[in-house]
């Protein structure tokens, strides 16, 4: 256990808790980025897709780890960001200039959806959100003229000047560098007051109106940013696909995101991007071991989003803070080590009072 | 002649279509009064009381009744091992929690059916008393299958307002639902009173994939339309049975008028630009008083 004397406030919210943390993640992120060099494409094109998602994760984590909205349609941000960079590249727009528009116009539709739902407590909202994703998904389908429907459309790698990202190798250096801003990003807005707000509202809604938060401006900034997030990792998500149909955006898009940050573990950066990473790999894992015990012919397409739905219950069931939270208990057991003790981290129960009395 | 006749058929699909999203629909409401959690399985439920159905129709050579009875029975005490084992727990859990816990688990029953022996992907149907049977009065042709979800229906809603309204566990249910500390004073169990909630609501989804199989097909994602049914909850405020029904009516004619007078695609959304209508306009829903939380 390691004890910091802390003398002012600022040295509560730096960026990273101990000194030693830092050149931890700074490690990280130098061995990511010499992965190309000793992996196969194969696995660098895994991690190219792990850093989407995470991108996606982190967003919907904002959403709903930190200001407790829930959403059942993020993927329909992820589809138009997709489509808005994929029609914007093609008509010659530079990809650099695609990019960000895709994450903004997201971030508008995302603001433009949430204004019904701030009026109504935060089911209406999950109801809403998927409404939504509906109505995207069929508007994709049937707009032929922008989006060719059914047939999808093919997308360009994207390139920045003169430089292509069009290898594997180099198209995770840039999802990475777009994944690091992300948690930079992610990481400030939780310190500063926006974050605290949004916390407040997740904990208690009545307390943090009547601390003076505005609950319509900050739900609705949740929203948009979010969306936003969501939007530019759709764009990125395109340009590797390098095709893109209306297949890709259902529904059970969205649950594979919303099972990301469950198991990945609500309420922390670290569990989006863990989140991320499990629910990359699990089909990989399922490829695997139909490899070494043959394939059992009654599974079926779907039988990856059914294990997702699994993994959803087995979580929320036992481990509600999911595999960040499961670290998190290792550490502190070795840390305290003889001393540990199980109570630490037991849930508290909040027995609400009903809605209505 | 024609045209009316076209309307009349078109409002026939549209009330029997909305009695199935009424009563997947009533599945909702009733656990949402009981407990404030949306069971977003509800479609899921109705998809396995239509497998179990196809299977004792089909395979066991069920009559249609006795199967009917059975199916909803079975399904019935499945969702009430759900409450006991799965949602029990989670008492005292964050709301949040338990919905996207029937998210998952919408997810894995759906997927998981494809796996079972003798279910599969494929899409089946059975024979029921109603196949190939038509009124017939003058030129206007109506099916009995559309019929007999209507009737069928009245008759489980007025069962079921009866139990609410002259039982005494019916009555001990609603006294749950407004004040639950003030029930357990009664001395109301309320562990009693969520697990038969839960059963109901099962047993209500499993009567409406009875009822809807012979007009679609027995398929592992025919629990889509319990996604559709989530608009009439809305529509009827959430919290009341006579609304879910109306709401479920309201939809189901929407959507067959839709898909009979626009262009191709409107069908599957209207519903959704419906909810999103009655959000923006009256959020309590038609038959709803909302009111602000106390902390």
């Amino acid at each position: 256990m390691r004890f910091v004397l802390k003398r002012h406030y600022n040295e509560d919210i730096r960026l990273f808790r101990y000194r030693s943390t830092f050149f931890w993640y700074l490690g990280l992120v130098i061995g990511c980025f010499l992965l190309p060099l000793v992996l196969s494409s194969y696995f660098i094109s895994l991690l190219s897709f792990i850093c989407i998602y995470s991108i996606v994760s982190v967003g919907l984590m904002l959403l709903t780890g930190y200001t407790g909205q829930i959403s059942l349609g993020h993927a329909a941000f992820f589809a138009i960001g997709a489509y808005t960079s994929s029609i914007l590249t093609k008509t010659g727009l530079p990809f650099l200039l695609a990019f960000p528009t895709a994450g903004l116009l997201a971030a508008i539709v995302g603001i433009i959806i949430g204004l019904p739902a701030l009026r109504l407590s935060g089911l209406y909202l999950a109801i809403v959100t998927m409404a939504f994703s509906f109505i995207v998904e069929e508007i994709i389908l049937r707009c032929e003229s922008l989006t060719r429907g059914n047939l999808g459309m093919m997308v360009g790698p994207p390139s920045i000047g003169t430089l292509s990202f069009d290898t594997e190798k180099s198209f995770f250096c840039l999802a990475l560098i777009f994944l690091i801003l992300t948690l930079l990003t992610a990481r400030n807005i939780l310190r500063s007051p926006t974050g605290r707000a949004f916390s407040a509202i997740r904990d208690s809604e009545v307390a943090a109106q009547a601390m003076g938060i505005s609950l319509p401006k900050y739900k609705v900034l949740a929203f948009a940013i979010s969306a936003f997030f969501t939007g530019i990792a759709g764009s990125l998500f395109a340009h590797k696909m390098t095709f893109i149909n209306p297949e890709s955006f259902t529904i059970a898009v969205s649950i594979e995101f919303m099972a990301m940050i469950i198991i990945g573990g609500l309420g922390s950066l670290q569990g989006a991007v863990l989140g991320a990473i499990f629910v990359i790999l699990l089909p990989q894992l399922i490829v695997l071991t139909k490899y070494y015990v043959g394939s059992i012919p009654s599974i079926q397409a779907g039988f990856e989003s059914g294990l997702y739905g699994l993994m959803i219950i087995l979580f929320i069931l036992f481990e509600p803070m999911g595999i960040y939270g499961r670290w998190r208990k290792v550490k502190f057991y070795f840390e305290m080590f003889p001393l540990y003790k199980k109570d630490t981290f037991r849930r508290e129960r909040k027995y609400q009072k009903m809605q209505r009395q | 002649m024609e045209i009316i006749n076209e309307i009349l058929e078109t409002t026939l699909r549209g009330i029997s279509i909305g009695c199935i999203y009424g009563l997947v629909a009533l599945g909702f409401v009733l656990i949402y009064k009981a407990t404030e959690v949306f069971n977003f399985a509800q479609g899921e439920v109705m998809m396995l009381g239509a497998f179990v159905g196809y299977t004792l129709i089909a395979i066991f050579g069920f009559p249609y009744w006795a199967a009917l009875l059975l199916t909803t029975l079975l399904i019935g005490i499945f969702g009430m091992i759900l409450e006991r084992f799965v949602l029990r727990p989670l008492i005292g859990e964050p709301v949040f929690a338990i919905v996207m816990l029937t998210v998952g688990l919408s997810y894995f029953l759906k997927n998981l059916v494809p796996i079972i022996p003798g279910w599969g992907a494929e899409s089946y149907g059975f024979k029921t008393p109603f196949t190939g049977r038509f009124l017939r009065y003058d030129q206007l042709v109506l099916s009995w299958e559309n019929l007999a979800i209507i009737l069928l229906t009245s008759a489980l809603v007025f069962i079921l307002i009866c139990f609410f309204k002259f039982t005494r566990m019916g009555i001990a249910m609603r006294a749950a639902s407004q004040n639950q500390l003030a029930a357990v004073y009664m001395g109301i169990s309320i562990n009693k009173v969520f697990s038969l909630i839960w059963m109901i609501s099962a047993a209500s989804g499993a009567f409406a994939g009875i009822l809807l199989a012979p007009i679609t097909f027995v398929h592992f994602n025919m629990g889509f339309l319990g996604l559709r049914a989530l608009p009439a909850a809305v529509l009827g405020g959430f919290k009341s049975i006579p609304g879910a029904i109306v709401g479920g009516l309201i939809i189901g004619l929407t959507e067959s008028f839709a898909g009979f007078y626009l262009p191709a695609g409107w069908k599957n959304i209207t519903p959704y630009i419906v909810l999103i209508l009655v959000l923006i306009l009256r959020p309590e829903g038609l038959f709803g008083i909302q009111q602000k939380k106390k902390v």
